[in-house]
């Protein structure tokens, strides 16, 4: 790689792994860091300094639970002043009003608030906590009360996807302007609750017949994001626009990755804010050059037509279904692990799903 | 947003809370920071959307860029209407 890369977008700042919920498809790694682990208030602000110089625009705020932090108003107020777009990334079940209106006089742009499924049981069960579902519509409401956007964030799988038109009425009511219907991705947490995941073929069909009614239907009143999930695609998703060409993301403990994901991928070396400039992370950081562009690709990609549209698919499906994190996405057809993948999803659909294993702190591998 | 709204000369366009038009110093451009996107502006797209300020019917707007590129004014209307209907649509901007 001899040309520098273009500067990063977005910034997804996971600042803490705590969180009162404990979905079993926890995007986060099965190793969490505890509190203790945390980097201090005064080291998000410098990122964000770094991040604002570097040519980002966006910063999405996550976890975890990010409110879980008491020093998020100061966080988005810094972001705030440089210029940054701050987007809380939550599961709401710990905010009210006051704090609300705090984030929002600070300079709060957007609210991105994260559903269990439609149905109140069903979704406290799913997130392992009593009473989430209630306060998660208490929560929508306020925010568009206050005037902030509204994003809602349906994670959908076998064991909810039947809700989606009760989720999508719910998007509406609140009163949402986005509604992202989230097919659960399979790494870390998901990956180890696969089985109890995996929509059904079938399912996935009457879903996506679904979006494309409410779409039309609801054409100016509510937009939606939706991707038809791997283990049923022809074609691999654009993973993050391409492996460090869009977004970075720094872990609460201060790791900067390529995506929230990356470390499930042995044998990269991470880098942590501090030890050097980000610039210059982003720009030589071994992790970031490993998968940028398209000199790193084996055939079928390299010689694809698309090898630029969606840039290989995701590394760490790559990694997780065949231990190599260099071959193209199982989810494109023109993998050679593409059918494996596939009867995988047939086999593990054709029987009941077993319990989840929720994701705890202390109860990764 | 609870209905699709409808972009004529009468409607008074504004950004809603959320939406910013920036300089994007670092690659010279000008962006609209939307929720969780964010939309590039060519050169007309940012004449007419550094136009709406909430005050200004399409209308006004419309005779305003007719006579600032001595271009025909229902061009000009096609022009804006689309684009602005267009970010309606993606709840980028209000009426």
């Amino acid at each position: 790689m001899t040309e520098a890369p273009a500067p990063p977008l977005a910034l997804l700042a996971e600042l803490t792994h705590r969180c009162p919920l404990q979905c079993p498809y926890c995007s986060n790694p099965r190793e969490l860091t505890a509190r203790s682990g945390e980097m201090a208030t005064e080291q998000w602000l410098s990122v964000l300094e770094e991040a604002a110089a570097l040519g980002i625009l966006q910063v999405h705020f996550s976890g975890g639970e990010p409110t879980a932090r008491n020093d998020l108003e100061a966080i988005v107020a810094h972001a705030e002043g440089l210029g940054l777009y701050s987007n809380l990334i939550t599961s709401g079940v710990l905010l009210d009003r006051a704090r609300l209106e705090g984030l929002a006089e600070r300079g709060l742009q957007h609210v991105q608030l994260s559903f269990q499924g439609a149905e109140p049981e069903n979704a406290d069960r799913i997130g392992g906590f009593r009473g989430g579902h209630a306060k998660k519509l208490a929560v929508g409401r306020l925010v568009t009360e206050i005037g902030l956007p509204l994003t809602i964030n349906a994670v959908m799988h076998r064991q909810n996807l039947d809700e989606l038109e009760d989720m999508i009425a719910i998007a509406v009511e609140l009163g949402a302007q986005r509604l992202e219907v989230a097919h659960v991705q399979y790494y870390g947490w998901a990956l180890h609750n696969r089985q109890a995941l995996l929509p059904t073929f079938e399912q996935l069909e009457r879903a996506t017949k679904t979006v494309e009614a409410a779409r039309r239907r609801l054409a100016g009143v509510l937009v939606f994001d939706y991707v038809v999930p791997d283990y049923y695609a022809r074609r691999p998703k654009s993973c993050m626009g391409g492996w460090g060409r869009r977004f970075l993301n720094i872990s609460p403990a201060g790791y900067v990755l390529p995506c929230h994901a990356a470390e499930t991928i042995t044998g990269l070396t991470f880098e942590r804010v501090g030890s050097r400039p980000l610039a210059e992370i982003w720009r030589d950081g071994p992790a970031f050059q490993r998968f940028r562009g398209t000199d790193w690709m084996p055939e079928p990609c390299a010689s694809c037509e698309r090898r630029e549209v969606d840039w290989g698919g995701c590394r760490c499906q790559a990694f997780a279904l065949t231990g190599d994190a260099a071959v193209t996405d199982p989810a494109c057809a023109l993998s050679p692990h593409h059918e494996d993948m596939l009867s995988l999803a047939r086999q593990e659909t054709a029987v009941a799903p077993p319990d989840f294993v929720y994701r705890r702190i202390g109860a990764g591998p | 947003m609870t209905a699709r709204v409808t972009i004529d000369e009468s409607s008074v366009p504004r950004l809603p809370r959320g939406m910013r038009l920036k300089h994007d110093e670092t690659r010279q451009q000008w962006v609209i920071l939307a929720p969780e996107r964010l939309f590039v502006l060519d050169e007309t797209a940012h004449a007419i959307m550094s136009s709406v300020d909430g005050t200004a019917s399409v209308g006004a707007i419309v005779d305003e860029l007719a006579a600032r590129f001595n271009a025909p004014r229902e061009v000009i209307l096609t022009d804006v209407t689309a684009l602005l209907q267009g970010f309606a649509d993606k709840g980028v901007i209000a009426a």
